[in-house]
């Protein structure tokens, strides 16, 4: 399985609001509501975290799921968001500017 | 329910403020003849104070942030606003007359990621548009201005005012927005001067300006639908807020005075003085503002338009009373419909507000 790297766009705008992050994508104007997991992936999602250690450190660790069932989910995920300009997905760490921390 | 709707519905519920509009500045480089606005600078706020502001806005949970003014970019520091509010991740729009924005400034808004630019636009006609801005060349400058903001690919907004002089040039505007890919709205508010002086409401159109404009399909789309008598009033109706100024919506002008929302000069307090987080949590004024149902409006808890009209709570004030009809949206429930509000039908409203006595913004000394 060939390592994947998951980065905020910077191009979106987001909010965490009632623990629940809110993200519009600025390609296409959808509006996206984060389940917690998910937003856990978001949160995390820096550039430079491989997909696989988000999942075991910020998913497996906080939710009772199998890491098999919770890798297969985040990649869909990823891929969905990525869809929408609002995650970047590459095979190779991300460290260029489009990339922006979320607030805490 | 839309994911939009259920995001208000939550926001309302944790009282969060979720959208805030902030005018930058009052200053214009135009003078257009029904603004509402003084432009002197009296004290703007700082690039540092409004980047603590932001800071606190995005800490309340504001998502949504409308920069406008005035005219935004004549501030110099506009685009550091825009940037830092950017890095806070607001959902920003920019409410701007594009003299200001040329290839260069184009870029940056997209680079930027800002939502939407919501752009003036009177008249297709040069000696219509100008003479209302009362700057000559206004016309070809904003019309460059979207169209390099369009070739770039951003969502351009384009807002037509409904006034005596251009009030024939609506379906025009509307062919050149879509014409560029621009979303088109039209409005015919005018609203008095914010030092309270009424004689901007001269250029509002008339009744019968309105009447062709309600009643033409390429304006408002479906007739039917927007001009049928409104349904039966029923208790959500009754129990439902009048509007989101002050319950997940407010304003802050460029003194940091904080209000209900642009068009409600309801003072709640200064963000100069005391954080925002208070004043949106404790201020007596919003308190009553969120206060009001349906059910409690004079005059208009009884009206039939109760569910479809679209009755502005500030104008109300502004005519003296927040629970009472807005005489302005009272005529055009009537113009959509043909059915008198109650409001009409028990004389609160004679069919201007230049009768009333208003209640407006207060400026800096």
């Amino acid at each position: 399985m060939s390592e994947k790297y998951i980065a905020r766009s910077a191009s979106v705008a987001a909010r965490l609001l009632d623990g629940e992050m809110i993200i519009m994508s600025a390609v296409d104007s959808t509006l996206f509501s984060l389940s917690d997991v998910a937003t856990a992936i978001w949160q995390s999602a820096d550039g430079r975290t491989p997909l696989s250690s988000i999942v075991r450190d910020s998913i497996c660790a906080q939710f009772d799921v199998s890491a098999e069932v919770a890798y297969r989910d985040a990649e869909a995920f990823t891929e969905k968001l990525a869809s929408h300009g609002i995650l970047r997905v590459s095979d190779r760490p991300i460290t260029d500017e489009d990339s922006i921390p979320v607030l805490s | 329910m839309s994911l939009v709707q259920q995001l208000n519905q939550k926001a309302l519920a944790k009282g969060v403020p979720l959208s805030v509009h902030l005018d930058v500045t009052y200053r214009c480089n135009e003078r257009c003849e029904h603004c509402y606005l003084e432009h002197d600078d009296r004290g703007e706020m700082s690039t540092a104070e409004i980047r603590t502001l932001l800071d606190q806005l995005a800490n309340a949970g504001v998502f949504f942030l409308t920069l406008s003014g005035g005219e935004p970019l004549v501030r110099l520091d506009c685009f550091e606003i825009i940037e830092y509010a950017r890095s806070l991740q607001f959902n920003v729009k920019l409410k701007t007359n594009a003299i200001l924005i040329h290839e260069k400034e184009a870029q940056r808004l997209k680079r930027l990621g800002v939502e939407q630019i919501q752009i003036s636009l009177y008249s297709h006609r040069a000696e219509i548009h100008d003479g209302i801005t009362k700057v000559q060349g206004s016309l070809d400058r904003t019309l460059e201005g979207i169209r390099v903001l369009r070739s770039l690919g951003l969502k351009v907004s384009i807002a037509n005012v409904l006034m005596r002089s251009n009030s024939n040039d609506s379906e025009s505007v509307r062919a050149l927005a879509a014409e560029f890919g621009a979303h088109y709205t039209l409005d015919p508010t005018i609203t008095p001067m914010i030092d309270g002086r009424r004689d901007v409401l001269r250029f509002r159109a008339s009744a019968s300006e309105v009447s062709d404009v309600f009643h033409n399909a390429a304006l408002v789309g479906d007739l039917e639908e927007f001009c049928t008598p409104p349904a039966a009033v029923d208790d959500s109706i009754r129990e439902g807020l009048p509007c989101s100024a002050g319950h997940t919506a407010c304003y802050i002008s460029p003194y940091g005075d904080l209000y209900p929302c642009v068009q409600f000069p309801l003072a709640c307090g200064n963000v100069r003085r005391q954080a925002f987080a208070e004043i949106w949590r404790d201020s007596p004024q919003l308190r009553e503002v969120r206060s009001i149902r349906g059910k409690d409006l004079e005059t208009c808890s009884v009206c039939s338009h109760l569910g479809t009209c679209t009755r502005c709570p500030g104008l109300a004030y502004m005519e003296g009373n927040m629970r009472g009809p807005s005489s302005v949206d009272c005529e055009k429930s009537f113009i959509r419909t043909g059915i008198p509000s109650a409001g009409m039908m028990a004389g609160a409203t004679n069919g201007s507000i230049s009768a009333r006595s208003l209640v407006q913004i207060q400026l800096p000394a």
